[in-house]
């Protein structure tokens, strides 16, 4: 730090311990590193989702290990699993309970696309209703592919404009929601 | 066993006829006998268990449903199964069986949901798996599988997602799984491939 900063006459023992950055880079930094995920299990996707947390796979490795059951207390929804039109209702009721700033992981084809059910009682891709920010192929995917999905997650948070997002009047509720998705 | 069963049960009951069948024994009766029999097979035929209850629907025939009941002796260790046609095309009713078995209450509930087969005498006749306000009785052969529209159950979740209940795009579909083979070769693929959102269905 000190050995970098030396050109723009940072002097720490006359200014003290200063790290100069952005807002943006701060709270940013802060919050991919402490993803709090709301396990949507709704099929067999959410045995991978469980095997991501375990031992094996260790989600943990990446920050994001503390999986609420709770939507007050978690950012990002994993939505795993087959979305129902019944089951829709209540996977939007969860989402508007979370608390902002949130993403969501739309898990596996079903989540995605609807999947293989082509029919009469499945939603066809949960981002019919909720702003999804990251979909992951597979049918289940692997907890590998998961890792990824949540690795390009932390990259999608840490290029959002968070100070900009806070400014009531300039950010729009659905810019907040899902970065600039339509809900 | 089965086929002492059978000659007690033609013997006693004279309305029964045998139906085709090829696994268990299997019995026509009218809708309106149902009871007296069921509560018979349950009481000294030793069919303890009902098993499972669904429904046929034959289409442009008449009568067009016909209810099925599948019972299990847990003493004889034989199945029977039971078929009863609904006298009504338009509003299909049955008796219910909730009384005499209680596994009957949910198996009902789900037949009427997806069949609409009315049953009197149902405790609590309602929809098991499609919501309530759900205007269509989806395994029935006029209905696509694709779906219907229809609005979402949730006014204010449709209000604010714009969505709601559409056809599912078929694309060749349904989707069906070999299901032997390699995993790489037994992913589900539409059964008719030459047509898909892009490409229009070919006319014949």
């Amino acid at each position: 730090m000190s050995m970098q900063n030396q050109n723009v006459a940072y002097d720490s023992k006359v200014e003290g311990e200063i790290i100069v950055t952005q807002a943006d880079a701060v709270i940013n930094w802060i919050r991919k590193h402490s993803v709090w995920p709301m396990p949507m299990g709704l099929a067999c996707c959410a045995i991978e989702l469980m095997a991501a947390g375990a031992s094996r796979f260790d989600i943990s490795r990446f920050g994001m290990e503390v999986m609420r059951f709770s939507p007050r207390q978690a950012d990002c929804m994993i939505v795993a699993g087959t979305v129902t039109y019944k089951m829709a209702e209540v996977v939007r009721r969860i989402y508007d309970q979370m608390a902002e700033p949130k993403w969501v992981v739309a898990m596996g084809a079903c989540a995605s696309t609807g999947g293989m059910y082509r029919s009469y009682a499945t939603l066809q891709g949960v981002d019919r209703i909720i702003p999804v920010d990251v979909y992951i192929s597979g049918c289940p995917p692997r907890p590998e592919a998961l890792l990824d999905a949540m690795i390009k997650l932390q990259d999608k948070i840490g290029r959002e404009r968070a100070v900009k997002n806070l400014i009531p009047e300039k950010a729009d509720s659905k810019e907040l929601a899902g970065a600039g998705k339509e809900s | 066993m089965a086929e002492s069963d059978l000659a007690q049960l033609t013997e006693r009951f004279d309305y029964l006829t045998e139906r085709a069948s090829s696994d268990h024994l299997a019995l026509n009766c009218p809708a309106d006998q149902l009871i007296e029999l069921c509560t018979a097979l349950r009481d000294e035929f030793g069919y303890d268990m009902l098993v499972d209850v669904t429904a046929v629907d034959w289409d442009v025939h008449s009568p067009r449903f016909t209810g099925i009941y599948h019972f299990l002796s847990t003493t004889k260790h034989e199945y029977l199964r039971i078929a009863s046609d609904c006298p009504d095309d338009i509003n299909p009713t049955l008796p219910s069986l909730a009384g005499l078995f209680p596994a009957a209450n949910w198996h009902e509930r789900e037949t009427y949901d997806l069949m609409g087969i009315q049953y009197e005498g149902h405790p609590d006749l309602r929809r098991i798996l499609m919501w309530d306000s759900y205007p269509y009785h989806p395994l029935r052969k006029e209905f696509p599988l694709a779906g219907i529209e229809t609005p979402l159950p949730a006014d204010d979740v449709a209000e604010a997602t714009g969505a709601s209940v559409l056809p599912a795009p078929m694309m060749g579909g349904p989707f069906t799984s070999s299901g032997d083979g390699p995993m790489s070769q037994t992913e589900p693929r539409a059964k008719d491939e030459s047509w898909n959102e892009q490409q229009e269905k070919p006319t014949k």
